[in-house]
């Protein structure tokens, strides 16, 4: 597994307050990075920290190969930022916006200006190009935010909250946007919108106060925080005798409760792994046609929610 | 200087568009055309002031005319530096633009030279449509000054007004907005005026210049000025360049 970005204790400090605090992270190439973590975290600092528009106190990091204090131009080349809030020069039009920024990798004549099509295309700005960026929308300026991260084909996107400013089917389009770039390109992305995350993001890290709580792909995570159940779904209409079941999947070895949530039934264990095959068991000895059998899997905000203190209030705070 | 003639040409742009560079280039030009027009008629508004009682005036010249230039150019001027410079760093990373154009292959050298270099030719195209001007009404109300050397004025003009510009733009790297800025240059401004009423001192002062101009316009020579131009082009460079240390390590 190769590393687009490793970082080794990070540490940034702003006078008295710790903003990253021993920081420990690597991030496989190709991958799409969701990182996550309550507001003051440390993400926008992190991402300032490796795109070198600021300096670590301690410790050192590495993208692509390249220590960011010290990567200027050669770095840049390799990288795409996407702010925030993009900063953009308002007087430009969009289409002026992505020419300045491809002029500045070199780009130039006809190879710019179909790539710039292309881009304002795929953000879905082809409309607003000629219209000056003073005028657009926060959504628009996120979208061409992200259309000059993207102009030169970087090795690695950068993305503050990417989609924070759009609306749903602009959420959705983005989102599916940047799946189309997996194994091409490693994005890495702070979002405090969870489902967002879970929905396209491959690995994962949760950083709370400055540390990394966790760092693993969203699969290993929910198999790691799923709780001890299962969850049974009969086919609807067979008659089966319901109440002799529940009791049957009560007298299993190491099931410690059955219940009903509305149209399923919840079976706890104590030792998942030994319970599961004695459910199924059951389950086939009775007779009846099975819908859906499976261990309850966390969502990425229920994980979030036990691994980040704080933070059972106000959720979507979760930047 | 990895970027430095996109990053250029994007400053000369964004000076036309933002309508800086046309504002200044009025502005100057109404300097230039009023100052002749203040000269010629200063005398005659003197006396209809002073009513019945005499009042001698001499009668101006172009001479007078060009004083009046430099006079006016110095005030107007390197309050206009001022303003321009103020907010060219600053601005930039008080909104943000800095760290959008710094995270693209350009370097900070070329950042901060790109944007003095598009301050300069602001300043530039006002002192020539200041020139412009007051030549021409020189040469309508008085005589016409000789061609070459009010353009040399001119040049001596513009190198007093950067100075006061770069010692803003200083200003303007060292903080992240434009008050504080404009601050450090009107600072710059009472030092180079303090300095230029000093004997012998005076002269070295960007201030100080302004009888150059006059000679020069007029018809004079640079001669003993050698020093006191290398001063304040060294002024210059010296602001820029430590513009540039301060904003190399500088975060955004």
């Amino acid at each position: 597994m190769t590393a687009a970005i490793a970082c080794e204790g990070l540490v940034k400090r702003y006078g008295q307050v710790t903003a990253l605090d021993g920081l420990d992270l690597e991030v496989p190439a190709g991958s799409l990075f969701g990182f996550l973590g309550p507001n003051g975290a440390g993400k926008t600092t992190t991402i300032r920290l490796l795109t070198g528009l600021a300096w670590p106190t301690a410790g050192r990091a590495t993208v692509a190969g390249v220590d960011p204090t010290r990567g200027g131009p050669r770095l840049a080349r390799m990288i795409g930022h996407q702010d925030q809030q993009p900063r953009l020069y308002g007087w430009m039009s969009g289409r002026e916006l992505l020419q300045f920024s491809g002029s500045l990798f070199g780009m130039s004549g006809a190879r710019l200006r179909s790539r710039v099509d292309e881009v304002l295309e795929l953000t879905g700005l082809t409309g607003a190009a000629r219209r000056r960026v003073g005028g657009y929308s926060g959504g628009m300026r996120q979208r061409l935010g992200l259309a000059q991260a993207m102009l030169h084909e970087p090795e690695l996107l950068f993305l503050d909250e990417p989609v924070s400013s759009l609306d749903p089917a602009g959420r959705h389009e983005v989102l599916e946007l940047l799946a189309g770039l997996r194994g091409r390109v490693t994005v890495f992305m702070s979002s405090h919108i969870l489902a967002d995350v879970e929905r396209v993001c491959d690995r994962v890290g949760i950083v709370d106060r400055g540390r990394l709580v966790v760092e693993s792909t969203v699969a290993d995570l929910q198999s790691r925080f799923a709780q001890p159940v299962f969850v049974v779904e009969l086919e609807s209409g067979q008659g089966a005798d319901e109440t002799a079941l529940l009791a049957a999947l009560e007298r299993v070895p190491l099931v410690s409760g059955v219940g009903r949530d509305g149209a399923e039934i919840r079976v706890a264990a104590d030792d998942p792994a030994r319970a599961g095959p004695e459910i199924l068991r059951v389950l086939a000895a009775g007779g009846v046609q099975v819908a859906r059998f499976e261990r309850l899997r966390p969502s990425l905000e229920d994980i979030f929610l036990r691994l980040v203190p704080g933070q059972r209030s106000g959720q979507e705070g979760a930047a | 200087m990895t970027g430095l003639v996109v990053l250029l040409r994007k400053e000369v742009t964004e000076q036309w568009r933002t309508a800086r560079l046309p504002v200044m280039a009025v502005i100057f030009l109404v300097i230039g055309l009023g100052s002749p027009l203040l000269a010629k008629y200063t005398p005659e508004i003197v006396r209809a002031a002073a009513g019945s009682v005499p009042f001698p005036m001499p009668t101006p010249t172009e001479r007078d005319a060009i004083s009046q230039l430099v006079k006016n150019l110095t005030q107007f001027g390197a309050i206009a530096a001022v303003l321009l410079a103020m907010g060219s760093v600053a601005g930039e990373k008080e909104s943000g633009t800095a760290a959008f154009v710094l995270t693209k292959p350009a370097t900070r050298l070329a950042f901060l030279v790109a944007k003095f270099g598009g301050l300069a030719g602001t300043l530039a195209a006002a002192v020539v449509a200041s020139g412009a001007g007051a030549y021409l009404y020189t040469g309508v109300l008085f005589a016409t000054p000789p061609v070459l050397g009010f353009a040399a004025g001119c040049l001596v003009m513009l190198l007093s007004l950067l100075v006061v510009a770069a010692i803003t733009f200083f200003g303007s790297t060292l903080v992240r907005s434009a008050i504080p800025a404009a601050a450090v240059g009107l600072v710059g401004i009472v030092v180079a005026a303090t300095v230029s009423s000093i004997p012998n001192a005076g002269r070295y002062s960007p201030f100080g210049l302004g009888s150059l101009v006059s000679d020069l316009a007029a018809g004079g020579t640079a001669a003993g000025w050698g020093w006191p131009i290398a001063v304040n082009a060294g002024i210059v460079i010296v602001a820029v360049a430590a513009a540039w240390l301060v904003f190399r390590r500088q975060e955004l």
